[in-house]
């Protein structure tokens, strides 16, 4: 490999300079400041901090209130996952056979995904309004009568129709122009080779979908735990009461709220240590596994 | 095995375009037909009809006797080779050429044993745990050929598979093809927009242009005597060499005036006269040719220039020692094909 060369060896690390210095202040230095603190207790006037060790997490573990949302936070993540996927997935297959290369219908689907998540769940609120929300209407007729922000699994149904709602148009335009890409050839070989279309979904199209698949389920579990963030506080109104909440937002409640900063940035690193997992997982094991060409 | 008939079939698009007018013709058990005309003429669009990947418009196709229009194309006991091979590109050699088998229910070892000997045929032994992103053009068409021969298909279908060969490889290849199948003895449609495929391959060639087959025939009788004006010039490389003559005084003549031949009877006014260039007698003969420029082929030459004002070529062995300049020619009268100016159609 030939490798470029620069006369001045300070000029590549001014030019670096800028990203770097966005990137230690927004980042690593809030990631370190979370981390120490998570070992301290802090008087929440201000008044000083006494370090604690790993008390802090210890006090995660022992509550349930935190175990309830952890175990929520999971639920919601693999259920809205699921569906935003699984969804996007059957009406891009749908959509494949109709619009061979329809551009003005991507783009319009595309909009959903410029909604901002506290109008997302301002919508939410909307359609399951109890007293005319057309969703709650609907199910009423099944005889489920909705009242979010006072039943627990109204209030999680509700976060989840709207999560979903809002990731699967990005789902949708992703798997489209996976589908889009295979080439046309490729299909027809496997028409003449296998006569049951399930199957042939199943042994070729899925699997050459695969890598947009992965990206996307990583895509998406980032987003049910971290970006559902304003359509849950819109959907509780900031009063979460007993309702269901993710952890990102009980870090946010314990921070801001309950003003327990050590017991938040327990919680924060937590979150980072997930999220370096799920990074790690991408690497390791998507990348390496999932490529063709 | 299996013999096609196609009646009066006929391709139009969704959007009304006519990509293949109604097409009648049979192809005999174990032949090998060759559809051949310029790119767009309408020869992807017929063979897919044949595999059912296309619907059929109009007309009726049989295999064996059997109306198959509506069968589905895994019903059909056709492989079809494509263009850029169209390989599973998730799936192993091994898994490619066995996915067909395995999805019509054979037996493990049955198909194992099938897909080492398709293998062992075209030297893929080595590669069967490959991907195809791992191997060579050559060695992809060597599985898309596999994937076909393991079926023990009626029917081989081809769409220009060597197309995306190099020169050298693509020869190599046509001999491979084709001796496969005289091996194999299965019925066989292939699609080029090569003529020298066409030639090289065929029992029997199909001259398509804008959807319409302009001649059926065997290579010989296509190469000698063409049935349009299209045809004489899209087949042979130099192609035919065409002139405007005229029938007038009891001759054939040239548009000077010079006469080659006797008048065929009932026939007057303005002709298209054709001739292949190896068969114009170059260094005697009634006409004048007027050679601008020698083009050295190595085992042959060829004189590029005019006569009676229009372009002409012969053909000349490599030891002629005729240069630029005039030059007196023959056209037998054998040699020659007359087509009527306006349609275009052999007379
Ligand atoms: N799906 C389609 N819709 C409309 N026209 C098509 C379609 N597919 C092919 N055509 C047209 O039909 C003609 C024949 O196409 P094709 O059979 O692919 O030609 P060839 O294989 O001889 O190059 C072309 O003019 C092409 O543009
Ligand atoms: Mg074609």
């Amino acid at each position: 490999m030939k490798r470029a060369g620069f006369a001045n060896p300070w000029l590549p690390v001014l030019l670096l300079l800028p990203q770097l210095t966005i990137i230690c202040l927004f980042f690593y230095w809030p990631a370190w400041q979370a981390v120490r603190s998570s070992f301290f207790l802090e008087d929440p006037f201000g008044f000083g901090e006494t370090f604690v060790g790993l008390q802090n997490y210890t006090r995660l573990l022992d509550s349930t209130q935190y175990m309830k949302n952890a175990w929520f936070t999971l639920w919601f993540s693999a259920v809205v996952t699921a569906l935003s996927l699984g969804i996007a997935l059957l009406l891009a297959v749908k959509a494949d056979s109709v619009l061979r290369g329809a551009r003005t219908y991507r783009t319009l689907l595309m909009w959903v995904y410029a909604v901002a998540p506290p109008v997302a769940g301002f919508i939410a609120l909307i359609v399951f309004n109890q007293r005319w929300g057309p969703l709650t209407e609907f199910f009423a007729q099944f005889g489920w009568e909705i009242r979010i922000r006072l039943e627990y699994f109204d209030t999680a149904f509700a976060m989840i129709v709207a999560s979903v709602w809002k990731q699967v148009p990005v789902n949708f335009i992703f798997f489209l122009s996976g589908l889009q890409s295979i080439p046309p050839a490729v299909r027809e070989a496997a028409m003449i080779d296998n006569r049951s279309a399930v199957s042939r979904f199943w042994t070729v199209t899925f699997p050459l979908l695969a890598p947009t698949g992965f990206f996307l389920l990583i895509i998406n579990i980032t987003y049910s735990l971290f970006d559902t963030f304003g359509m849950i506080d819109t959907i509780l109104r900031n009063n979460p009461g007993d309702q269901p909440v993710t952890l990102v937002y009980q870090v946010y409640l314990d921070g801001f709220r309950g003003q327990d900063i050590g017991g938040s940035s327990a919680q924060s690193v937590v979150l980072m240590v997930l999220v370096l997992a799920l990074t790690v997982f991408q690497f390791r094991l998507v990348e390496r596994r999932i490529h063709y060409t | 095995m299996a013999r096609v008939a196609l009646d009066r079939v006929r391709k139009v698009y969704r959007n009304g375009f006519e990509a293949v007018k109604p097409a009648s013709f049979e192809i005999a058990d174990g032949e090998f037909l060759v559809l051949v005309g310029p790119s767009g003429c309408g020869k992807s669009t017929l063979l897919r009809m044949v595999a059912g990947l296309e619907d059929i418009t109009e007309g009726s196709l049989s295999i064996n006797g059997r109306e198959v229009n509506g069968v589905d194309p895994a019903e059909r006991d056709i492989a079809m080779v494509f263009q850029n091979y169209a390989l599973y590109p998730h799936m192993t050699v091994r898994r490619n050429i066995a996915y067909g088998l395995k999805n019509r229910g054979m037996a493990k070892d049955r198909i194992a044993a099938k897909v080492q000997e398709a293998a062992r045929m075209l030297n893929l032994t080595e590669h069967l745990d490959r991907k195809p992103s791992q191997l060579s053009g050559g060695q992809r068409q060597r599985v898309a050929m596999g994937r076909a021969i393991v079926r023990d298909p009626a029917l081989f279908l081809f769409d220009e598979p060597l197309s995306n060969l190099d020169a050298k490889l693509r020869n190599q290849m046509r001999i491979e093809v084709k001796a496969l199948q005289r091996r194999l003895g299965v019925t066989s449609i292939y699609v080029t927009h090569d003529q020298v495929e066409a030639m090289t391959m065929a029992d029997r060639i199909i001259v398509l242009n804008a959807g319409r087959i302009e001649q059926i025939g065997t290579p010989s009788e296509i190469y000698h005597s063409p049935a349009s004006v299209f045809v004489a010039s899209f087949m042979g490389a130099p192609p035919m060499n065409l002139m405007r003559g005229a029938i007038e005084t009891g001759a054939v003549r040239l548009s000077d005036g010079t006469a080659l031949m006797q008048a065929p009877a009932g026939r007057g006014g303005a002709v298209t006269l054709g001739i292949r260039p190896e068969d114009v007698h170059v260094g005697e003969g009634p006409a004048d040719f007027d050679v601008a420029l020698v083009e050295e082929l190595g085992a042959h030459r060829l004189l590029h220039g005019e006569v009676a004002g229009q372009p002409f070529t012969a053909h000349v062995l490599k030891d002629s020692p005729l240069g630029p300049g005039r030059h007196r020619i023959g056209l037998p009268a054998g040699a020659l094909s007359l087509f009527d100016p306006d349609t275009g159609v052999r007379l």
